[in-house]
């Protein structure tokens, strides 16, 4: 398959990129694993394609928070301490859970974030880390909350002459761990459902958590009733499913509804678990 | 679109160490670059859909799947394909693991399960069977059920490859 006739170009800066978005037939191509398989079933059908692949966007930078450059690779996500180190540890699982290795390799965190598929594993732990996306636009930058970003399949906060130029991770309090924790369709690698937990234990206790989960619903979510069951130290499991019940969940021949609202609950809990255990000091 | 943007475009490469310039179409895939530009018809197309790994060449030494990349994004880089990974006749240590440890039946998987263990071992130098397994997801063999891969895996490493 080959993708339909388009007009091709480099960006030579995000300010140019950006401009050339005003062509509402352009579209930017970052690692292209999402764009290209689209293009060549005709599902996307680009007039022009902005290549931003050479823009300075790349890396990690660790600092007060963690800036990571939206042409980042899953690969190099999946490798960098800095996520561990500050108890981000499922930021890093969930790009080590995409694909394979060559998909890690290719594809980015920015073009992840800006397709929006609801079946992506990064959203959970952007959520659970309550991470910002930075954008830039024709009037500049602006961050988005990540409980405002996604909105829908494939339907995001992102303007449309807007850019993803990075993603911000806030370091979490000293004794916080986190972790991913996913159930794939064999055939494809997608999460059937991904959750990644995020907690805060002070005193032998859970003082905070957060709980991002992708995969089962059109849009990411927050899962507050578990939440709620973790600070209070209830089985999470049980108060997960009542933060399904409220989701438009997905079902096909394979997973039906039902199935996938059961190994929501249990997902999420293995995920609330092994924060906590992280947190305590077990090395898993 | 203007015809004069959608005309050929010029991409220069380093294959396998030999700088190759085409005039292409954008929407060229790096995988028929490689096999009708160049002629390297190692690099093989199996699923189309970047499943199967088939198309697996490095990229900056990196593993990609060239059915998945325009010939146009890798402008500029150093991609490897089996082509280059021995020398004519003679075979890498790589290929000779395989070879002796029946990593291969039909052959058509064997490029990209190739390459993809030069991007493993340089990644880890040592793989236990687990790393092996999960660093091979991405290539799918239809032939060997994968255990000769995983020995001839082993024995490239046990060989230096990553080294
Ligand atoms: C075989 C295969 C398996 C996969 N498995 C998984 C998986 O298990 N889990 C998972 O989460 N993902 C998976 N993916 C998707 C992969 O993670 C993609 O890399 C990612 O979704 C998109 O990143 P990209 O850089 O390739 O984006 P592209 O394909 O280049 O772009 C995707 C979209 O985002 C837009 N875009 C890209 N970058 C930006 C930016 N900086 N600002 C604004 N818009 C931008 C593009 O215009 C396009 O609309 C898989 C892909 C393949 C091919
Ligand atoms: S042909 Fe590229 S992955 Fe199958
Ligand atoms: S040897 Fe035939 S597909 Fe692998």
């Amino acid at each position: 398959m080959i993708p339909a006739q388009f007009a091709y170009r480099r960006a030579t800066s995000v300010a140019d990129a950006v401009a050339a978005l005003a062509d509402p037939d352009a579209k930017v191509i970052a690692g292209g694993h999402s764009l290209v398989p689209m293009m060549k079933l005709r599902l996307a059908r680009p007039g022009t394609l902005i290549d931003i692949g050479g823009l300075p966007l790349r890396g990690i930078a660790d600092g007060a928070e963690i800036v990571v450059g939206s042409l980042t690779s899953h690969a190099d996500l999946a490798q960098a301490a800095a996520f561990a180190a500050a108890g981000l540890q499922a930021v890093a699982e969930c790009a080590a859970a995409v694909g394979d290795v060559q998909v890690r390799n290719a594809g980015t965190i920015g073009g992840s974030v800006a397709h929006g598929d609801p079946a992506s594993d990064a959203p959970a732990g952007l959520i659970a880390a309550d991470a910002r996306i930075r954008v830039a636009g024709a009037a500049g930058e602006r961050e988005i909350a990540v409980d405002a970003f996604f909105q829908g399949p494939f339907w995001t906060a992102l303007g449309e002459q807007e850019l993803v130029s990075a993603i911000v991770f806030p370091k979490p309090a000293a004794g916080s761990a986190s972790a991913y924790e996913s159930i794939e369709d064999p055939a494809s690698g997608y999460p059937l459902v991904g959750a990644a937990a995020l907690v805060t234990v002070a005193g032998g206790r859970v003082t905070a958590v957060r709980i991002g989960v992708t995969g089962v619903s059109g849009t990411p979510f927050r899962a507050t009733n578990a939440e709620a069951a973790t600070l209070a130290g209830a089985p999470v499991a049980d108060a997960a499913r009542l933060d399904i019940t409220g989701q438009d969940v997905f079902g096909d021949t394979r997973f039906d509804e039902e199935y996938r609202r059961h190994i929501a609950a249990v997902v999420i809990g293995r995920a609330v678990e092994r924060a906590i255990a992280r947190a305590q000091g077990g090395s898993q | 679109m203007s015809d004069q943007d959608t005309a050929l475009h010029r991409v220069t490469l380093t294959v396998n160490g030999t700088s190759r310039t085409l005039d292409i179409e954008p929407r060229t895939l790096l995988v028929h670059a490689l096999r009708n530009e160049l002629s390297l018809t190692g690099t093989k197309i199996g699923c189309d859909t970047s499943q199967c790994g088939a198309c697996t060449v490095l990229i900056d030494g990196r593993s990609f799947k060239s059915c998945t990349v325009l010939a146009v994004q890798a402008d500029g880089t150093s991609v490897t394909t089996i082509e280059g990974v021995g020398s004519g006749r003679e075979l890498a240590a790589v290929q000779e693991a395989f070879k002796q440890h029946h990593g291969l039946q039909c052959g058509y998987c064997t490029p990209g399960m190739v390459l993809a263990t030069v991007e493993l071992l340089n990644q880890n130098a040592n793989p236990d069977e687990a790393a092996i397994r999960h660093g091979l997801a991405g290539n799918v063999c239809r032939c060997t059920g994968y255990s000769g891969i995983v020995d001839s895996v082993k024995a490239a490493a046990a060989a230096g490859v990553g080294k």
